[in-house]
């Protein structure tokens, strides 16, 4: 399966130019950008691991591109996203976040249930590779 | 002091003010042209369209009158009051530019009328009696200015577009949603699979129908529990947070609170009602939401019936006001390209007055005044009724990107199927976002970029063959009165 998060999870894997200009959009709107990373894909996980801190004072697309390429040659097997941030009063939240790296397999979801009176179930989550040790989850 | 004391100490009123019988309005204090709004006073922009012979300051000082303390006729009992304080003051009434017979009046209610927190009460002030007033054609209420103090007695929307991006992890693009069809006759298990697909194939939400609450041919407790699978299985095969619209419209507030109850607990992120239900009911949903951490999703139901004439009844903007102040997370607002009315200028009036945090006056988009939403969360505007792919650059161009696109029948239809349908959509979404984030001419290459985008996607490509051409070319109703615009298709 594809985890379809993230703003262009429907188009085929953004080319380093493509997020290249991507990076310039968001740069041209003063929105800082940050690299995260993470192998518990959960759609509850709003937590991935931050690479390094966000860039505030960086206006050059190449760094930003090369530290996207560290944290790929870091976590080569990882999720890792770009976001965007947009600090303007009345929004102070992410403003663009769209994954730039994907495990080369991945297993997906399986769907708990747990059946309860009335037909009422429960339902969780459960990432099948989350049932590894973190750092091992999608490594080949 | 006591209040008689106060009474005998304000200004002696004209020998003639006070006598038994009927007096005009403007000689009873309800017309001011020097009256200088206070920065606390709530100003309506009405227009009027007086009876023949009637002059029209006249009908302002009558619709301020029978809006706050008038009746018929003189009653001694006033006397006993700070009149002058609690009269509603018409001090503007302007023609209308190239329409004869139609006034704009503007009338400064004092805060002292209003209950602190209640659109009910608002409204019973502004809209109660006046509409049915003999002396004038037609009223309408064209919009409002709602003061800070006014709109700190409200909380808003439960969670507003902020925390509702926050809470569904999905930045930078509109969402996409799409409305179960057939809207009437589906039993759960079938409306399940409608929804599994739409959610599997790349929607975000789908929606309940305003008339789907619980009819013999699906009580509204299966329906949930067949939606609730349908959208754990999506989250399933996707990763990605998905919704349904488990509207919880309902006879009574009982019945709405047990429905809102069961959704909580199934888990659903989203519930839906009805602005039928009224501004009470409504409110107190919105109190539900805010508690029970779900979002509150709002149909605007019925509105048609009095926002649609542009001589009598209320603006949708001020409907739309009404509903950010009482608090919902998501409210059709109309979508300029699809079936249902809507003037893309006055559309943006709507969109602009859900979403800014400071909505500044604009005749072209039909705001008459400034208005200060003091860190009020935003509502998500809705754009829903005959849109598809075909239409993504001018959807985007219009409607900006905090709104949820709603494809029904452009999801549903597809000929692939409905999981298809929602992956061209999604696909043709992302494709253009991804264009004007490029700095590309979108709204111009629009075609030509869903057209690329079709050579890797067979879901858009079959899209685009049974829907490309297809547009709603039909006059609006409801227009600014400074230009005229022409619908676009």
């Amino acid at each position: 399966m594809r985890i379809t998060q993230g703003t262009f999870a429907y188009l085929p894997d953004l080319t380093d130019e493509q997020i290249t200009a991507q990076v310039r959009y968001c740069l041209s709107h003063d929105w800082p950008l940050s690299v995260e990373f993470t192998d518990d894909p959960h759609p509850r996980n709003f937590l991935w691991e931050m690479w390094e801190l966000p860039m505030f004072d960086m206006a050059d697309p190449s760094a930003i591109l090369y530290e996207i390429n560290r944290c790929r040659e870091a976590h080569p097997d990882h999720y890792i996203r770009l976001n965007a941030y947009d600090r303007t009063l009345g929004r102070q939240t992410t403003a663009l976040s769209f994954i730039v790296n994907r495990p080369k397999e991945e297993p997906g979801f399986r769907l708990d249930r747990q059946e309860g009176a009335d037909r009422q179930v429960r339902y969780s989550l459960h990432a099948y590779a989350s049932d590894r040790p973190e750092g091992e989850r999608y490594r080949s | 002091m006591t209040v008689l004391d106060e009474i005998g100490q304000a200004d002696a009123p004209p020998e003639d003010r006070w006598a038994s019988g009927v007096i005009p309005y403007k000689k009873m204090g309800y017309w001011e042209p020097d009256y200088e709004p206070k920065p606390t006073d709530i100003l309506c922009a009405f227009r009027i369209t007086p009876q023949p012979g009637v002059d029209p300051e006249e009908a302002a000082a009558a619709v301020a009158g029978e809006s706050s303390t008038a009746t018929w006729t003189v009653v001694w009992t006033d006397r006993l009051t700070a009149h002058e304080h609690y009269q509603a003051k018409a001090y503007r009434c302007d023609p209308v530019p190239g329409t004869p017979g139609q006034y704009i009046a503007l009338i400064a209610y004092d805060l002292d009328l209003f209950e602190e927190g209640s659109i009910a009460n608002l409204t019973s002030s502004i809209i109660g009696n006046v509409f049915g007033f003999k002396a004038l054609k037609a009223l309408r209420l064209e919009d409002m200015r709602i003061p800070a103090h006014y709109v700190k007695t409200f909380q808003g929307p439960p969670h507003g577009i902020v925390m509702e991006r926050e809470y569904l992890n999905k930045y930078g693009r509109p969402l996409l949603g799409a409305t179960t069809k057939p809207k009437l006759g589906l039993s759960a298990r079938n409306y399940g699979r409608v929804v599994y697909e739409a959610l599997r194939g790349g929607l975000d939400f789908t929606k309940d129908d305003e008339n789907i609450n619980s009819q013999p041919f699906m009580r509204w407790r299966d329906r949930y529990l067949a939606s609730m699978e349908a959208v754990n299985r999506a989250q399933a095969v996707t990763g990605e947070i998905k919704g349904h619209y488990l509207n919880v419209t309902a006879g009574d507030m009982e019945s709405m609170y047990e429905r809102a109850d069961f959704a909580k607990q199934l888990g659903s992120v989203i519930v839906m009602m009805d602005l039928t239900i009224g501004y009470t009911a409504m409110t107190s949903m919105s109190k539900w939401a805010r508690r029970n951490g779900v979002l509150l999703h709002l149909h605007r139901a019925g509105h048609g019936t009095y926002t649609r004439q542009k001589t009598h009844g209320v603006s949708f903007r001020v409907i739309a006001k009404w509903c950010r102040l009482l608090g919902v997370d998501h409210m059709h607002a109309g979508t300029v390209v699809g079936k249902l009315e809507g003037d893309p200028n006055m559309i943006r009036g709507y969109y602009d007055t859900l979403r800014q945090p400071f909505t500044a006056a604009n005749p072209a988009n039909g705001i008459y005044f400034d208005q200060d939403w003091v860190a009020m969360p935003g509502v998500m505007p809705v754009a829903s009724g005959g849109i598809h792919a075909g239409q993504m650059h001018q959807l985007i161009d219009y409607l900006g990107e905090d709104c949820v696109l709603q494809f029904g029948g452009g999801t549903i239809g597809h000929p692939m199927g409905i999981a298809a349908g929602a992956t061209a959509n999604r696909v043709a979404l992302e494709v253009m976002v991804q264009a004007r984030n490029e700095g590309r001419d979108y709204v111009k290459e629009g075609p030509e970029i869903l057209r690329g985008a079709a050579r890797w996607s067979p879901e858009l490509r079959a899209a685009l063959d049974v829907w490309g051409e297809i547009s709603f070319n039909y006059e609006s109703t409801d227009t600014p009165d400074v230009e005229s615009t022409p619908t676009p298709a």
